[in-house]
This record gives C-alpha cells, sequence and structure tokens, in this order.
C-alpha cells in the first residue's frame, strides 16, 4: 500500500486525510473548543485516466475531500501522493507548479466565473499567471480551448452574464483544461444545471477524458449522477469512506447499508418496477462531524443493526475497511447481512443481486408490500 | 438583449462561421442602462447636474461678484435679484452660485479623500486579514465610536478654520465608512468560487486582490460616495453654521450665509429660504442618485 511512485500507474494516493477545522471562542484570547472533523482518515488512490466517484450527503467531507487534494486547504494529518510527489505540506514555488497538473471544476457556474472579465480573460488567465507562450500563442490558445469544450471561440469577447448556465460551465472546463493537467477534481459540476444540461456536460467530460487522458475525481451527492461515469465510487459518511467498489458492482450488489438506502432513493425508469419498490427513508439527521457517534459512525441510523437487534459491537468498535471482494471494500461488521437482503434487493430493483433471480425479487418486493 | 439572443442559440453557429463578432456589453455599459431607466435616478442625475453646472459656472452664470454690493439692503426678490439681497446689498442668487462651488469643491475632496484613505485601508484589512484586519479594525472602531459632526469640529477647533481642515475634518470622518464597506465586501470575496478558482491555478495574492476581488467589490464604494456626498454638503454647512467655515466671513458658503441671514428670518425670510434650498436640493440630489447607483449596480439583482 505504502509503495508509491509513477510507476505502478497511480497517480494519486491519498492515505489517512485528515482535515479538521478548529473551532475558536473569544476575540483576542482564542480558546480551541472543539473541532469540525470534515475528513476523518481517508484513504483512496487513482489510476491514471480512471475516474473515481465520490458520492455521499452535503457536509459528508467530500468537496473538503477534493479542496484538500488540489490543496485549496491544508490538510490536519495524512499524505496526498500525487504523481510520486507528496503535496500535503508544500508551500509557494513548488506548490504552485505541481498545481498546473491538478485543476477543479465547480459547482455552480454563477459563481465561478469572475463577473467582470471576458470569457477569454477567464479561460486565458491560468496560461497568463504560469507564463505560458507569447500573448499570440496564449490567444490562439484559448481560441482553441473554447472550441474543444463546444463554444463558439467568438464568444471569448463575451462577459459571463451573457452565457447560459452550460455554456458556463463550458467556461469553466476550459479553463480547468488550459495548463494540460493530469487530474480534475469536479466538484459537483453538474447538480446546479438543468437536468437537460446536465447529459451535455456529463458526455463533454467524458470525451474530454478519452481524449487528453484525463483522471477525473467526480463528487456528486447522488449516486446516479456518477455510476454511469464511474470506473470506481466510494461512498463518504460523516468523514470516512464507508464504501469503495467498481461502479458496476457497487450498483449491483451494495454491501454497506448506507450504500443500499441511498441506491433505494435513485429512480429505476421503469414504472412496474418502480411501483412495487419501497424507499429506505434513514431516520434522523446526520450527526454533528463536531462530536461524531462512537463505534460505527452511521450506526444512529442504520436499517441493518436495527434488524439484528442493536449489537453493541456497532456502537463499541469502528469498522474498519474490509475487501470483501476483490477491489470492493466495506466498512461495516455485518457487511456479509447485507448480501441479499430484501433491502439490497430492493433498492437495485429488478437487477437482482448475484443470490437472486429476477423472479425472486419480484416476489420478495411485493411480500414487503403486503407488509 | 432581444437583439443577442440569436446570436447565442446553436442553430446559427451549425450554418457554418456564421457569428458576428458583436461588440460585448460590460456590466457598467448595463448598469448605465439600468439607471437611466430609473426615474428617480434621473431626478436626482439632474438635480446634481444643475449642482455641478451651477458650481462650474458660477462666473459666467452669476449676475453680479460674491463680494460686490449690488443693490438696497435686505430687498426681495426681483427680476434684478432673483433671490433677494442680504443686509450688505449683495445678490443671494449669485451667492449661493458661489456657494455651490465652494460645496462641491470642499464635498468632492474630502470624499476623495475619505474613498482612497479608507478604501486602503479596508483593502489591507480584507485582502490579508489576521493581525492587520484586527488593528485597522479597532482603528477604525475608535474613529466611528465619535460622532461625525462632533468629531469634524473637533478636528477643526484643533486646527483651526481653513479650508484644507475643513476638508480634511470631513473626510475624517468618512474613512471608517469606506473602510469597514470595503472590507465587509472583500471578506465576502475571499470565499466566492471564482477567487477560490483563481487560487487553485496558482494566482498571486496581489493578483487575485486586483484582479479577482476589488473589481468585484468597488460599486458599493461608488454607491456610498455619492450618498456621502449629499451628507458631506450638510456637513459643511452645519460647520459652517457654528462658525468653523472658512476663516472670511464673507465668503459665500451656504452654512455661513444661513448664520447671517438669520437675524432677519422675520423681515426677510427668502435669503433663508433660499439658501437652505440649495443645501436641501443638492443633498437630495445626491441621495437619489445615490439610490439610483445602488439599484442599478448591485450585483445581487443581477446574476
Amino acid at each position: 500500500m505504502s509503495q508509491l511512485g509513477p510507476a505502478d500507474g497511480r497517480l494519486l494516493v491519498v492515505e489517512d486525510l485528515v482535515v479538521h477545522f478548529p473551532i475558536r471562542v473569544g476575540i483576542i484570547f482564542e480558546r480551541h473548543v472543539g473541532d469540525v472533523r470534515a475528513v476523518d482518515g481517508v484513504s483512496f488512490s487513482l489510476r491514471r485516466g480512471e475516474t473515481l466517484g465520490l458520492v455521499g450527503e452535503s457536509g459528508c467531507g467530500k468537496s473538503t475531500t477534493g479542496r484538500a487534494i488540489v490543496r485549496l486547504l491544508r490538510p490536519t494529518a495524512g499524505r496526498i501522493v500525487f504523481d510520486g510527489v507528496d503535496v500535503s505540506g508544500l508551500e509557494g514555488e513548488p506548490l504552485r507548479r505541481i498545481r498546473r497538473r491538478m485543476q477543479m471544476i465547480f459547482q455552480d457556474p454563477y459563481a465561478s466565473l469572475n463577473p467582470r472579465m471576458t470569457a477569454g480573460a477567464i479561460v486565458g488567465e491560468p496560461l497568463e499567471i504560469h507564463r505560458w507562450g507569447s500573448a499570440r500563442e496564449r490567444r490562439d490558445r484559448v481560441r482553441e480551448l473554447l472550441s474543444l469544450v463546444g463554444l463558439d471561440p467568438e464568444y471569448g469577447i463575451r462577459y459571463p452574464h451573457e452565457f447560459s448556465g452550460g455554456q458556463r460551465q463550458r467556461i469553466g472546463v476550459a479553463r480547468a483544461l488550459a495548463l494540460e493537467p493530469d487530474l480534475i477534481v469536479a466538484d459537483e459540476p453538474i447538480s446546479a444545471l438543468d437536468v437537460s444540461i446536465q447529459a451535455q456536460i456529463l458526455n463533454l467530460l467524458g470525451r474530454l477524458q478519452e481524449r487528453l487522458g484525463l483522471t477525473y475525481l467526480f463528487i456528486a451527492h447522488d449516486l446516479s449522477a456518477v455510476r454511469h461515469v464511474s470506473d470506481r465510487i466510494a461512498v463518504m459518511y460523516l468523514g470516512q469512506i464507508v464504501e469503495l467498489g467498481p461502479s458496476r458492482e457497487l450498483n449491483a450488489a451494495p454491501l454497506h447499508p448506507y450504500t443500499v438506502a441511498l441506491l433505494s432513493a435513485v429512480p429505476i425508469p421503469d414504472p412496474a418496477v418502480e411501483a412495487r419498490r419501497r424507499r429506505i427513508i434513514l431516520t434522523g439527521d446526520v450527526p454533528s462531524p463536531v462530536d461524531p457517534p462512537p463505534g460505527c459512525r452511521f450506526h444512529t441510523r442504520c436499517w441493518l443493526r436495527e434488524r439484528l437487534g442493536n449489537p453493541e459491537r456497532c456502537v463499541a468498535e469502528a469498522p474498519p475497511l474490509r475487501e470483501l471482494a476483490p477491489g470492493h471494500a466495506v466498512a461495516c461488521h455485518f457487511a456479509e447481512q447485507v448480501e441479499g437482503a430484501p433491502e439490497q434487493r430492493q433498492a437495485i430493483g429488478l437487477r437482482a443481486g448475484p443470490n437472486g433471480t429476477a423472479g425472486s425479487g419480484v416476489r420478495d418486493a411485493s411480500r414487503t408490500r403486503t407488509d | 438583449m432581444s437583439s443577442s439572443a440569436p446570436s447565442l442559440s446553436l442553430g446559427r453557429r451549425r450554418g457554418g462561421r456564421a457569428v458576428e463578432a458583436r461588440v460585448s456589453r460590460g456590466l457598467w455599459a448595463d448598469a448605465l442602462r439600468r439607471l437611466v431607466r430609473n426615474r428617480p435616478a434621473l431626478v436626482g442625475l439632474a438635480l446634481v447636474a444643475v449642482f455641478v453646472v451651477a458650481a462650474l459656472a458660477a462666473p459666467v452664470v452669476a449676475p453680479y461678484g460674491p463680494y460686490e454690493r449690488a443693490g438696497g439692503q435686505l430687498e426681495p426678490p426681483s427680476p434684478a435679484h432673483l433671490f433677494g439681497t442680504d443686509l450688505l446689498g449683495r445678490d443671494v442668487f449669485s451667492r449661493v452660485l458661489y456657494g455651490a462651488q465652494i460645496s462641491l469643491q470642499v464635498g468632492v475632496v474630502a470624499v476623495l479623500l475619505a474613498l482612497l484613505t479608507g478604501g486602503i485601508i479596508g483593502a489591507l484589512a480584507g485582502g490579508f486579514g489576521g493581525w492587520v484586519d484586527a488593528a485597522l479594525m479597532r482603528l477604525t472602531d475608535v474613529l466611528l465610536a465619535i460622532p461625525g459632526i462632533l468629531l469634524a469640529i473637533g478636528i477643526v477647533a484643533w486646527l483651526g478654520r481653513g479650508m484644507p481642515q475643513l476638508m480634511l475634518a470631513i473626510a475624517v470622518t468618512y474613512t471608517p465608512i469606506f473602510a469597514r464597506l470595503l472590507r465587509g465586501s472583500l471578506l465576502a470575496l475571499r470565499e466566492v468560487d471564482y477567487v477560490v478558482a483563481a487560487r487553485s491555478i496558482g494566482a498571486s495574492p496581489l493578483r487575485i486582490l486586483t484582479r479577482h476581488m476589488l473589481p468585484n467589490a468597488v460599486t458599493p464604494l461608488i454607491v456610498q460616495a455619492t450618498l456621502v456626498l449629499a451628507t458631506a454638503i450638510i456637513d459643511i454647512a452645519g460647520l459652517g453654521f457654528l462658525g468653523l467655515g472658512p476663516p472670511d466671513p464673507r465668503t459665500p458658503e451656504w452654512g455661513t450665509m444661513l448664520v447671517d441671514a438669520r437675524r432677519f428670518l422675520q423681515t426677510a425670510p427668502h435669503i433663508v429660504f433660499f439658501v437652505g434650498g440649495a443645501i436641501v436640493v443638492s443633498a437630495i440630489g445626491f441621495n437619489l442618485l445615490g439610490d439610483g447607483l445602488r439599484e442599478s449596480l448591485d450585483p445581487r439583482l443581477k446574476r
């Protein structure tokens, strides 16, 4: 796990990443009264050219993880190794140089573009900052970038407020691509867009990945947005990864009770199936990250724990990420009980789990409905 | 808007290179368009224009000199003396015009000075944060704790009467307002996505401040400067009224004229009426214009 380097094909390795925000009170004599434990021990890695989806509710630390990786935040602890270089402690010029190679796409296309700059100036700014080429070459490069993201190069003289949301997001993508980065952290890049535009941007990102060999960390609050574009998916809850696995497997056989709940909320485009499905509505709110629950952080809302008669282990012992199948890891003491459970089969609809056929899935579904 | 819609459509683009390189409309041009459509703002603009023209063209427009004995004592308004005459037979209309000159001069210089120093303090505090911010903000708190006009009286009393002192006194009272305003805008901008984006592409703090934060923080300052100009005109008159105006008592300063005319409020009310009216009208003009500017420049009304 700790043998790092560009040779093993891993572009990014995140190890035990911790980001805490201190809570201070008092004006002059500040007292440190606690920490918001936004990210609390997150580990994963990204292969070159891969897309990893990072999913979780708002406040689970997914955006903080993304911002720590591009070093907009300084990690409290842990390592972020980008192409063999530990960037977690970099400052100044070395950090500036490495930043060329990892860029970010933001959620709100209305807030992410400076309203006083033209589209051309926005896309050209990274080039200017890193003294890329001559003024003329930069101008040509801006035109090239605009057409790369599907905008007319003539639009470069316009201001952000003259564009639609989708067009603005394309400008944001062009800015991120300007310096030919290897890694792109896309922080909910489609959540603020109209549904009809979301697919366009997803397709654009997919095409660009193929063409430029990009590696994506794709952050989303909703599984349906990422499951078609991600090779692997990591599910976060309250600052920790609870399940990490290949996208197809995680969708077909989710093993963490939380992932099952998330999946049950994703609509299936078949009214017959949809009518028989039952969503798992998690009770209560997400606990405060200032004072997370002991043991498994999900135990306060877990349907499986309730079913198993509230075993003491969930409260007493934090579950480690266990690899149950090759490349599929789960942080739950009782993940084996999820396999084949009616909740799991409900969540994935007709595409029943590996243990059940489609028929049994339907029977199960109708039985639970009459319950 | 309707003219730009077709050129944005995809259908037009598919037809080859049919997009015309239309000159883009910046946010400033947009704001101007909105301002012109705002009726109260236009009234304000007209009043301000009258005030400024009166001030600049006073030597040409005024029928008499400000110190010239032009008629009898305390004459009521007549075609020869539109606003009548004062105790020394001077033409009140001419003196009101020259008074506009003094108010404009002192007001504009004082507000620009306040804007400049307040702007620098605010930019340092909001741009750097930390202890720089804390120190500068405590300094402005001290100034804000003293009522404005009292502070101005104190400064003039301390430095002596005179035009530069007057400007300085008024500038000092309004500096903290601009400092706080700019600092607040900058603090709010620090976490805005495009500033974060600039940071993530490796922009230097200076570049972020000058290219991304300041241009998006100046509009409230422009609005505030216009509104402050209205109160500054009243403050100047107030100081003049209290005997802290220009050292020469003959100077056609509105506040000084008002206090001179006050004694004849019963016999010659027209002097107080016209001089007071000039103060009110110019203050209202800047206020209306400021409000109109706020509406047309405020980015919250437009995304």
